[in-house]
């Protein structure tokens, strides 16, 4: 495939994807119609992949796929094509917020935003724990809580709580080494 | 250059650690933006996102972008955003070379579901904190809960969440001319 095309399409996506990695994923799934870049059972492949590796979802994704498509320099034309888009907005937004920084209305429109985003990752945070605390396959509420998952985030949590200085790359690290340790959560 | 290349390593770092979406990123950012380099704050960090969230494209990228421009203007920001994505495309393209199933691993899938507790636990731990240092008003409450129950109780794209939020708080929070100064 040329990689002109390749990174027109990321491009669009960078531009046209609001709200995080896995608003790409419609995305995509168009690409898999509209090329022949890959296929639906890459792209299953490839949302697993990107999950469970570190670093931002949608640079992930728009990496595999364009090394699926064709190879290394696809997969850097496809992640940094994504990106692109939304690196100019930013810019233009920085420099048009440091200029009306000190406007009462902008401030006042932030301090309500500031509320509100924690609100909303809350929310996310909250989705997540869903999926690791409640197994939904059984039957009977008191069933379906995993207790393992539990225990292992109230320690985290308190170690985390008395320990401040504690970096949180240290207790993904202790997660990942409990998790194989144990067999999983 | 040394800056840019704290820049670049920094950045990096927070995105060769983060696994889950740009709200997964939050407390390592806290650690190492705020704490450790003191090139922005917690309040700052919070108007970062709520810019992220409504303008297209990945958050942690933006988020980058927003930090490594005001620290060190456009070029700055060339190698925060590329500082934060580096990792990814180097693992992403090893595992995609080497170990196509790598997601099927019992191993990966057990390290894997104690990496989300974790994030979890940190996560969990940084909105008490953020509740603890930037909710000061009941106004802040009633703002944090209502953007709490829209996101995870209703389909509505959080853009307009975010919208509406920044409108509100116009009304409710603007001051008088002369108070402002």
């Amino acid at each position: 495939m040329s990689l002109l095309l390749l990174s027109w399409e990321f491009f669009q996506i960078g531009l046209f994807a609001v709200g995080g990695g896995l608003a790409t994923l419609p995305f995509l799934d168009k690409l898999v119609d509209k090329y022949d870049w890959f296929t639906a059972a890459d792209l299953a492949n490839i949302v697993a992949v990107s999950e469970s590796t570190p670093g931002p979802l949608g640079i992930n994704m728009a990496t595999y796929t364009g090394f699926t498509g064709s190879g290394v320099l696809g997969g850097l034309v496809a992640s940094l094509s994504i990106i692109l888009p939304s690196w100019v907005i930013i810019l233009l937004v920085a420099r048009i917020l440091k200029k009306f920084n000190e406007n009462r209305y902008v401030q006042a429109a932030f301090e309500g935003l500031r509320a509100t985003v924690v609100g909303l990752i809350a929310a996310a945070v909250l989705g997540i724990m869903q999926l690791s605390f409640f197994i939904p396959e059984v039957a009977g509420f008191w069933n379906q809580i995993n207790y393992k998952a539990l225990i292992l985030f109230v320690a985290l949590v308190l170690v985390r709580f008395k320990f401040q200085k504690i970096h949180p790359i240290a207790l993904i690290g202790a997660g990942a080494l409990l998790g194989v340790v144990c067999g999983g959560f | 250059m040394k800056e840019y290349f704290d820049l670049f390593l920094t950045f990096a770092k927070i995105g060769g650690f983060t696994f889950g979406g740009g709200y997964a990123m939050l407390p390592i950012m806290q650690k190492e933006l705020v704490e450790k380099k003191d090139w922005t704050t917690n309040e700052e960090l919070l108007n970062y996102y709520a810019v992220g969230q409504c303008t297209p494209g990945i958050i942690a990228v933006n988020v980058s972008t927003f930090v490594g421009y005001q620290k060190k203007g456009i070029l700055g920001s060339i190698f925060s955003t590329l500082g934060v994505v580096t990792p990814s495309i180097i693992i992403i393209m090893l595992i995609a070379s080497f170990l196509q199933n790598f997601s099927q691993y019992s191993a990966v899938q057990h390290a894997f579901s104690g990496i989300r507790v974790a994030v979890c636990a940190t996560v969990f731990v940084a909105i008490w904190n953020l509740w603890k240092k930037s909710i000061k008003k009941w106004s802040h409450v009633f703002f944090c809960i209502i953007a709490f129950c829209l996101s995870a109780f209703t389909e509505l794209n959080p853009i307009w969440i975010v919208l509406l939020a920044g409108t509100a708080g116009m009304f409710t929070y603007l001051k008088k001319e002369d108070e402002s100064k």
